[in-house]
């Protein structure tokens, strides 16, 4: 901050002037909705009514709301079926694909395919690859396995999307793994080998303490990312969820009740009161594990 | 960022004796290692790359080729592009693909623009209310857009944006996020070039324009890239506040033609394969920048 204070005359609206655009843009469109959400969540706003005051009644209705707790479940499983997956896979890949060995541009370059591909794509493939007459059953038929129909039971349907989810978050984590083991001192290792560990022990011993930090990140980052899953499931089991809507997530039922001529604002609101509560806290929660671990 | 620069020179293959491999320390790899690890990441590239091949190959198949064979046959007989030109017959793809283009680059300009203004006031210029601004920007950066959608939506409803493209537009116009990348960029410059262009009587513009903007080409850079690919790819958003499909994007369009003409993978494979060629086209053109980008936005935060 040095310089700021020799240069110091300017005109003198300029700075605001500089930082107005985005002002402008992050209070209309992120802060006005974030409160009007909160405003809203104890009203019963439709998209076409106003909405009067209705104190807590959404809160109330969500619990008996069937659909809600299958919403929740369903987030929930989610977070505790993709994050130990991708807090453990990436950093293994991230190992191959750190020594430098001709060709291993490309490698990292391929395994980032996945991220860059937009959801929607990556939604289409898998559908196509799970498909009951797609490539993996034929292929497991071929197998000799026979045909599982991986779409078609609300659980393997379940199950096949957070597969999805893994397979397009490994690339994105492997860049920041990359990072953080780039940092780890190469004389550990050595001191490790010399003392007679093997690749395990070192990988247990050494690489995992000093990457430490960056799991706790990646499990955070994952986790929250994972609770508000949308697409994915979206894509696989249609709008309405698939059978029965039993694959329904928060933020699916967010989207269906909230818009259209007919949504209703008022009780989204609440829904998207409590998809925010659980992030806070799945964040908390993960920086606390962390905190714990290290005293 | 350091690992991926450190990580970048080409591999010394020392050409003495014999050729040897070695990894960055100039230590040799062993061969039966190389074997193995090549091994590993032929099986991670079969897996990660494998599934857009397979629906390429798909794309290209012919309606007389049957595409649920049992075992699969990866290559198309007579490979054809007479799908891409029935997808552009069934649905608008090209019109949709162009309104993808348009909201992407308009992301990229404003975001760019929005994003380096506000980032050097808050690095560069000194004012009241600086610290509140900031951290303006911080709290965005935390609220779930999942969170906020439907309050977005009613928003875009008052001022009688929805069902526009500039609607898709708007709310991630300006991302938080990216003025927090500017930021820091502007605050890593040296202030001394600065000082030297005030001597010389340069203004503030001036000195945004000409001294301080060119040296952080490289953030810009990335910031223009996650913007355009995060406008490329949306899907929440565009989904509720277009309504008509002669305005949909592409993965809206997609969408609807997977739901509408779900019977004939054919033309879906056609059109996802057009939706993603352009992407795996600007990122390969562009992944330098982007493995630096990725790395430090994500440790950064």
């Amino acid at each position: 901050m040095a310089a700021s204070v020799r240069i110091r005359r300017q005109l003198p609206l300029s700075p605001w002037l500089f930082a107005a655009p985005g002002l402008l843009v992050t209070g209309v469109f992120v802060l006005y909705p974030f409160v009007s959400t909160l405003v809203n969540s104890f009203t019963d706003r439709r998209t076409l009514l106003p909405g009067h005051f209705v104190g807590l009644a959404n809160f109330r209705e969500l619990l008996h709301d069937d659909m809600f707790w299958t919403g929740l479940r369903n987030s929930t499983l989610y977070v505790v079926g993709v994050v130990p997956a991708l807090v453990v896979l990436p950093l293994l890949l991230a190992l191959l694909v750190q020594k430098n060995i001709p060709g291993i541009t490309f490698f990292r370059s391929a395994f980032y395919t996945p991220v860059v591909a937009s959801i929607v794509v990556v939604g289409l493939i898998w559908v196509w690859l799970l498909d009951e007459r797609g490539l993996v059953d034929s292929l497991l038929e071929t197998a000799g396995i026979g045909r599982v129909g991986f779409l078609s039971d609300q659980w393997l349907l379940l199950l096949s999307a957070m597969a999805v989810t893994v397979w397009k978050g490994l690339g994105y984590y492997m860049i920041i793994y990359l990072a953080a083991l780039a940092n780890v001192p190469r004389e550990l290792h050595e001191a490790a080998a010399v003392d007679g560990a093997g690749p395990v022990r070192r990988f247990l011993s050494v690489t995992v303490p000093a990457v430490r930090s960056t799991m706790v990140l990646v499990a955070a980052l994952s986790s929250v990312a994972a609770f508000k899953v949308f697409s994915e499931v979206y894509l696989m089991a249609g709008p309405s969820g698939g059978p029965a809507g039993e694959d329904t997530t928060l933020v699916m039922l967010v989207q269906r009740t909230g818009t259209g001529l007919t949504g209703r604002v008022g009780y989204a609101s609440a829904l998207s009161v409590v998809v925010f509560v659980v992030t806070v806290a799945l964040m908390l929660l993960v920086l606390r594990a962390d905190r714990r671990d290290e005293s | 960022m350091s690992v991926l620069e450190k990580v970048r020179p080409e591999p010394p293959v020392t050409v003495r004796k014999e050729p040897r491999v070695t990894d960055e320390h100039g230590r040799r790899i062993r061969v039966g290692e190389l074997v193995w690890r090549y091994l590993l990441l032929l099986a991670v590239l079969a897996l990660t790359v494998g599934p857009f091949l397979w629906q390429l190959s798909t794309s290209l198949k012919g309606p007389t080729e049957d595409i649920y064979s049992s075992p699969p046959s990866f290559l198309p007989a007579r490979p054809t592009l007479h799908n891409y030109t029935r997808v552009a017959d069934t649905i608008p793809v090209w019109d949709y693909a162009l309104n993808s283009l348009k909201v992407a680059t308009a992301n990229v300009v404003t975001n760019c623009a929005g994003s380096a203004l506000a980032g050097y006031a808050l690095a560069r210029l000194r004012f009241r209310g600086r610290k509140v601004t900031t951290l303006v920007f911080v709290l965005a950066m935390l609220v779930p857009v999942e969170g906020i959608v439907i309050a977005q939506f009613t928003t875009m409803r008052e001022l009688g944006l929805n069902n526009t493209l500039i609607g898709v537009v708007l709310p991630g116009a300006i991302g938080a996020m990216n003025v927090l990348l500017m930021r820091g960029a502007f605050r890593n410059l040296p202030y001394e070039i600065e000082e030297a262009a005030y001597v010389d009587g340069a203004n503030v513009w001036q000195r945004f324009l000409r001294v301080a903007l060119p040296s952080v080409k490289g953030t810009v850079a990335v910031v223009a890239i996650f913007a355009f690919m995060g406008a490329w790819d949306d899907f929440l958003w565009p989904l509720i506040v277009l309504s008509d499909p002669s305005k949909f994007t592409l993965t809206i369009g997609l969408n609807y033609l997977h739901g509408t003409f779900a019977a004939d993978e054919r033309l879906v494979a056609a059109g996802t394969v057009i939706a993603v060629a352009p992407l795996i086209a600007l990122f390969a053109c562009l992944q330098r920048y982007f493995f630096r980008g990725v790395g430090e936005g994500a440790v950064k935060g």
